[in-house]
């Protein structure tokens, strides 16, 4: 694979993503939603918290890793797994390995703009960005490669459908689950334990520790969030399959 | 053969073998094709065509058996033939998000090839008015031809082609037909598979008769339909008695046949002294001919024959 095949290939999934309404609709629309409505609505933002923008922020940059990493990736490989074309770039001089790098290239920039748009918005609503922005940059991308992994798992060892269904699912499920539009200590207590072990909450709790002053970084949710950053996608190297 | 012509030919297929479960999907096949040469696989759904041309793209690895494409094992060095070989898969493959013209880009950029040439490319295979429709909304011939172009806009010496005009309207696939020709005035190998006789015989210049996984019979279209037809059939405007004309013809007598479309099936090759019999017996019984076969038979004799035989064994 050459440098330009890279570039063209990097091109065309962003070009792809970016028409796909259903992409937009789960990575744009849905978290900069949640941040705007849920900070109109204090009832259920935590004490201790000035403002309910900084404890959403944090949550909905993981809600927007989630979409990104997971479903929207997800569901195109699944699809492009059906439709043969994976197959197909593998007889090309793109090969395998490249078509992963461009994925995961594609990823990270899509990242970038759901970042800046998250940003711009909570700044709007009065969040203001502190020393904490640098770090949350890495725990951005271990969150990345967990949701990555979990989203090619699925792409690459169930029926394009299944795909689609069990990540909105997942997304939904660990929307609620996962303390972005509110804290997961006012969850059901087996919730809560439940919560405490998925990627989602560890990915959340991870960035409020950095991005909210005096939180505290959770080493709990670390240790949970990089499980699942090596664990998945080792799986999904594993139980892959190009053909569906 | 000697080691001199194995490095000679294109591809080298010896005692190939490949077993889903327990089935076996080919069966020991052996052939070679030459540099430059139009070589056809052609067999019934499930006689191990597909499977075969996998193991030459390097998708599958053989159970069993010796595969050489280009001097190289497909499977273990894919990467070096990747740029050499072009593929066409029979499920395209392609982006359905992605427009006609981006699709052969995509490719061209996989290649290093520029924009001028992918857009020359779909200007041959006849997609230019189409350059700006989403794969998705083109129909299953188009994308078969977009799928054709995209295999070879990186000129590579060989082309593998799995059912290459399936789904194309008579038209289309005139055209496919021509811009493989090109393809091969210019040198290219060319491996195809195809269940349709008038494909391989106005395509191939050799064809292997695939069944079951084995190889039922390998030649040029000419040579294998130089074998005299076994059979020769007529119709006539007025009934005949079977009985009587096999008796004329000094055959047994239940060699002359009507089936029920009205045909008659006199079951002996066709040489001159039996058409003049024939013809003789229709002066004196004083009875028209409609029509009459004989002499040469068609590809499709041949397959028909080997494919049914291969089913009875």
């Amino acid at each position: 694979m050459t440098r330009s095949a890279l570039v063209a290939q990097v091109r065309a999934e962003l070009t792809m993503t970016l028409r796909r309404g259903e992409s937009l609709m789960v990575t744009l629309a849905i978290p900069l939603g949640v941040l705007v409505f849920f900070s109109k609505l204090d009832a259920t933002i935590p004490d201790g918290y000035d403002d309910p923008v900084d404890f959403l922020l944090p949550g909905v940059i993981a809600l927007a890793v989630m979409s990104a990493a997971m479903v929207s990736l997800g569901i195109a490989t699944g699809f492009e797994r059906r439709y043969g074309v994976l197959k197909r770039l593998g007889a090309t001089p793109l090969s395998r390995r490249g078509l992963v790098v461009a994925k995961t290239v594609t990823v990270l920039l899509l990242e970038v703009l759901q970042l800046g748009l998250i940003v711009a918005v909570g700044a709007a609503l009065g969040w203001t960005p502190n020393a904490g922005a640098l770090p949350a940059v890495a725990i951005v991308i271990i969150g990345t490669v967990a949701f990555a992994g979990i989203g090619m798992l699925l792409a690459g060892t169930l029926r394009a459908e299944a795909t689609l269904a069990l990540s909105n699912a997942l997304f939904l499920m660990l929307l609620f689950l996962g303390g972005m539009a509110y804290p997961i200590d006012k969850l059901p207590a087996v919730l809560e334990s439940l919560a405490d072990v998925l990627p989602a909450a560890a990915l959340s709790e991870c960035l409020r520790g950095l991005l909210v002053p005096g939180f505290g970084f959770p080493i709990g949710s670390f240790v949970v969030l990089s499980v699942w950053a090596v664990g998945a996608p080792l799986l999904a190297v594993r139980r892959f399959r190009w053909e569906e | 053969m000697s080691t001199n012509d194995h490095q000679r030919s294109a591809i080298v297929v010896t005692g190939l073998m490949k077993q889903y479960g327990a089935t076996r999907a080919v069966d020991g096949l052996s052939f070679e094709v030459a540099h430059g040469e139009v070589f056809g696989l052609l067999g019934p759904n499930g006689a191990g065509k597909t499977t075969t041309v996998e193991i030459l793209e390097g998708y599958r690895q053989a159970d069993a058996g010796e595969v050489r494409v280009l001097g190289l094992d497909p499977f273990v060095d894919g990467t070096a033939l990747r740029s050499r070989v072009g593929v066409m898969l029979q499920e395209g493959g392609l982006y359905p998000g992605l427009r006609t013209r981006e699709v052969i880009r995509l490719f061209a950029a996989y290649h290093g090839v520029g924009h001028a040439s992918a857009d020359q490319l779909l200007d041959d295979v006849g997609l230019t008015t189409d350059r700006d429709r989403m794969v998705r909304r083109l129909s299953g011939g188009q994308r078969q031809r977009l799928s054709l172009a995209c295999a070879l806009v990186g000129t590579p010496e060989m082309l593998v082609l799995d059912e290459p005009t399936a789904g194309m309207d008579p038209q289309a696939r005139a055209t496919t037909w021509e811009l493989v020709r090109s393809v091969v005035a210019r040198g290219t190998t060319v491996v195809l598979t195809t269940h349709l006789l008038d494909e391989a015989e106005r395509l191939c210049d050799r064809v292997a008769i695939v069944a079951a996984g084995r190889l039922a019979a390998l030649g040029s279209p000419h040579e294998l339909t130089s074998g005299e037809r076994r059979e020769v059939r007529f119709t006539t405007a007025v009934t005949l008695d079977p009985a009587k004309l096999a008796h004329a013809l000094d055959l047994a007598l239940d060699a002359v046949v009507a089936d029920p479309a009205g045909q008659y099936r006199i079951q002996a090759a066709g040489t001159p002294s039996l058409i003049a019999d024939l013809a003789t017996f229709l002066r004196d019984h004083d009875i028209a001919i409609n029509s009459l076969e004989a002499g040469r038979q068609s590809l499709e004799d041949v397959f028909m024959q080997l494919v049914t035989e291969e089913g009875n064994g």
